[in-house]
């Protein structure tokens, strides 16, 4: 049977659309909008959390959407190993419904920052950095205003002692992040939160060097899930 | 049934950086001549209006609401609750 992903919708989400198109048109997997109110999810694979600005940010992003009917689910999905992606904005509600640790909060700059970066995979060993070299970096675009990542020095300890800390900003820090944290995943592997946004580099024509003539391999995450669903049918 | 005023201040723990509370106190406080005030932390305040029995009832109910709704990111933040009269 063929690999289904849900895209979780908030009033305010902005990227699932992207995620959307990436999935269906250019990766080739079949991925519908869930919207929020739904408490009952069952026939998906995978899940995945878009950017945006669920429920305006109010009180402090994620907080609102973590109390959703659908993150019940997804929690409960989580759970059972289905893998669950949480991008920008969703990030950020996975850390607010506990699924991850630490903390997201405004960045140092008290900026909104929208370029292009360059990461590093410190960890391929989970469903969405599988396909990735281990040290391997890429270029990335972010986009966020609530991007510094923060944990404090015990949550930090665990994150390093059980390889949690799946990638990471080269060298420059472009909102303040502890230890550089781009993204992290918890205990199992399954749930991962990042702040860049792979939906935004999928194609050729999105791709900062055009001298190149690929999109960026930011989209291995997107190939890396799939083919993880893929070998989990297969099993 | 009466009304009471109890109010919620979420305050970020003291490692984490404050620029927000920083920029207030060097560029605006300092600057404007009152160098005698040490430091500046900004915080959100959430002003809530509780039908309760009595006052400690009202401060009892916030708290919990506050700890089971996680107002506040226990990881970077300390929450205080005080009821602060009637409506």
């Amino acid at each position: 049977m063929a690999a289904r992903i849900g895209i979780a919708v908030f009033p305010g989400s902005n990227c699932d659309r992207d995620v959307h198109y990436i999935l269906n048109n250019i990766i080739g997997v079949e991925a519908d909008f869930i919207w929020h109110t739904q408490d009952r999810i069952s026939g998906y694979d995978a899940m995945i959390i878009p950017g945006g600005f669920a429920f305006g940010d109010r009180l402090r992003p994620g907080i609102i959407a973590a109390h959703s009917p659908i993150m019940q689910e997804v929690k409960r999905m989580a759970k059972h190993g289905v893998p669950v992606l949480g991008i920008c904005n969703g990030f950020q509600i996975l850390v607010e419904s506990g699924l991850l640790p630490g903390a997201l909060m405004m960045n140092d700059s008290l900026r909104f920052v929208c370029r292009w970066t360059s990461v590093q995979v410190t960890n391929n060993k989970t469903p969405f950095t599988s396909q990735f070299a281990l040290k391997q970096t890429f270029g990335i675009p972010i986009a966020h205003g609530d991007g510094r990542y923060v944990a404090d020095s015990k949550i930090l300890k665990e994150l390093k002692k059980k390889n949690q800390i799946v990638l990471r900003y080269e060298s420059d820090n472009p909102n303040g992040s502890t230890d550089l944290i781009a993204a992290i995943c918890n205990e199992e592997g399954n749930v991962m939160g990042m702040m860049p946004h792979p939906e935004r580099a999928s194609e050729k024509i999105l791709n900062l060097d055009r001298s190149r003539n690929s999109s960026s391999e930011a989209i291995t995450i997107f190939w890396s899930l799939v083919s993880n669903l893929k070998q989990k049918a297969i099993a | 049934m009466p009304k009471f005023i109890v109010q919620v201040i979420i305050e970020n723990k003291p490692y984490i950086n404050d620029p927000e509370g920083e920029t207030i106190h060097r560029d605006l406080v300092v600057k404007g001549g009152y160098s005698n005030i040490q430091s500046v932390r900004s915080a959100k305040m959430l002003k809530m209006v509780v039908n309760s029995k009595t006052e400690s009832d009202a401060e009892v109910t916030v708290k919990k609401l506050c700890q089971e709704l996680r107002i506040f990111n226990p990881v970077v933040s300390n929450c205080t609750v005080k009821a602060i009269g009637k409506s």
